[in-house]
């Protein structure tokens, strides 16, 4: 594919009813395909959900959407006021589901507690934490993953972690974005909905979800959109301001973590062109000059691109089977 | 140098990334990650493996492709932390 010239930002632009036109329709169809009469929408507060509950009462009117707000102990505190001030806006029912007592019974907390005392060995009550990546653009270190940690008299210290602390991390923190998708499923079978799921392009492309987790959705109607694109919907469908200004954060550990320090290697309106550059063939000097880094750090940048595209491949994957089966039509 | 460390290093990448499959095996100069061979849990892998192996401490700032992503990188990184004793490489 040619590059495109005088690259930059616009490169981004959409129309805004036109692409909402169009994901109104394969809302609409997928319902009458499947038999399904409504969305169920989890709401975090964040922009992506936003969007994506407007989107659905665009489709099918705010009494076929079904909200669900799903905190526990990790969540910041304005996370339900926001969502729910989506619900209000968009006048669609909802529903409070509280998850950290499931949480707390299948272990979430425990294990990662544990998982964190490999490193930590004093790890434990009134202690808070998060996992956060070294800078991409800074030098050419491999973006390994390193834990930190407040104690109780807010004592903050970095260590790197251990194969088996990362993962015991991990794997306790998926609890989280599973049992909320156990519980939109619940009530989409109640309602006879169907879910969805709200990655956008950047996260949709280099593996930020769960498996099985928030990955898990009948319909992911903004996965291709540049997270720039989804704030541009957001403005353009009436999603509250507050929502709009609010930075990029997961809201699933104990320390405010932004995305960036979690997983991507540069803020969203600049990861995006460069997710945008690398799938164009946009030379890196060009992209370099949009970015206003070298030309080095920018090579690290699209190396990171790739390589979280290798490692997230898995989540991707359906069920792999020995053989074809059936006649293929489901 | 131990003369025994680029084949403890390919043991290493051949039972612990690709089950003993010799086929998959990566030539001494191919990056390990652009070849699918190691994920960022793999490098965690890698690292915790040299230090246990080879009696290393692996600094944040050595962790650079150019020490982890070959077998040529690694065998000439760890040679150099054999020589240096505590001293860093980067």
């Amino acid at each position: 594919m040619a590059h495109t010239p005088q690259f930059g930002h616009h490169v981004l632009d959409i129309d805004c009813e036109t692409e909402v036109a169009r994901i109104v329709t394969t809302l609409r169809d997928y319902l009458t395909d499947v038999r399904r009469k409504g969305f169920v929408v989890a709401l975090s507060g964040g922009i992506d959900s936003s969007v994506t509950a407007a989107l659905c009462v665009r489709a099918v009117g705010p009494e076929r959407v079904f909200g669900l707000h799903m905190p526990e102990r990790a969540s910041a505190p304005e996370t339900i006021r926001l969502s729910r001030a989506v619900s209000d806006t968009f006048a669609f029912d909802s529903e409070v589901e509280e998850i950290a007592g499931t949480l707390e019974a299948i272990g979430c907390y425990r294990r990662y507690d544990d998982a964190v005392r490999r490193v930590v060995p004093g790890y434990g009550a009134g202690w808070r934490s998060k996992i956060v990546l070294p800078s991409v653009t800074e030098d050419d270190t491999l973006r390994l993953y390193s834990i930190v940690v407040e104690d109780p008299d807010g004592q903050r210290s970095r260590h790197r972690l251990s194969v088996d602390a990362y993962l015991g991390v991990v794997a306790a923190t998926n609890f989280k974005q599973r049992v909320r998708k156990v519980l939109e499923y619940h009530h989409a079978d109640r309602l006879n909905y169907a879910t969805t799921g709200t990655p956008n392009l950047l996260e949709y492309d280099q593996g930020f979800f769960v498996k099985l987790g928030d990955g898990a959705a009948d319909v992911k109607p903004i996965a291709h959109l540049y997270k720039t694109q989804v704030y541009a919907l957001g403005e353009h469908l009436g999603v509250p301001a507050e929502i709009l200004d609010r930075p990029s954060t997961t809201d699933t550990y104990s320390l405010a973590q932004s995305q960036e320090e979690f997983y991507f290697s540069l803020p969203h309106h600049l990861m995006d062109l460069a997710l945008y550059a690398r799938d164009h063939d946009v030379p890196p000097a060009e992209l370099a000059q949009a970015l206003d880094l070298d030309v080095p750090a920018v090579e690290r940048v699209l190396r990171d691109i790739d390589q979280k595209r290798r490692s997230t491949r898995y989540l991707h994957q359906p069920p792999v089977l020995v053989e074809e089966i059936g006649p293929g039509d489901g | 140098m131990s003369s025994h460390v680029p084949e403890r290093i390919r043991q290493f990448i051949l039972t612990s990334y690709l089950f003993g499959d010799h086929h998959r095996m990566p030539s001494d100069t191919e990056s390990l990650m652009a070849s699918g061979v190691l994920d960022s849990t793999g490098v965690l892998e890698l690292i915790e493996f040299l230090e246990s192996e080879f009696g290393i401490s692996v600094a944040e700032s050595e962790t650079v492709p150019a020490n982890l992503d070959s077998i040529d990188g690694l065998v000439c990184y760890v040679s150099a932390k054999e020589q240096a004793g505590d001293e860093g490489v980067a």
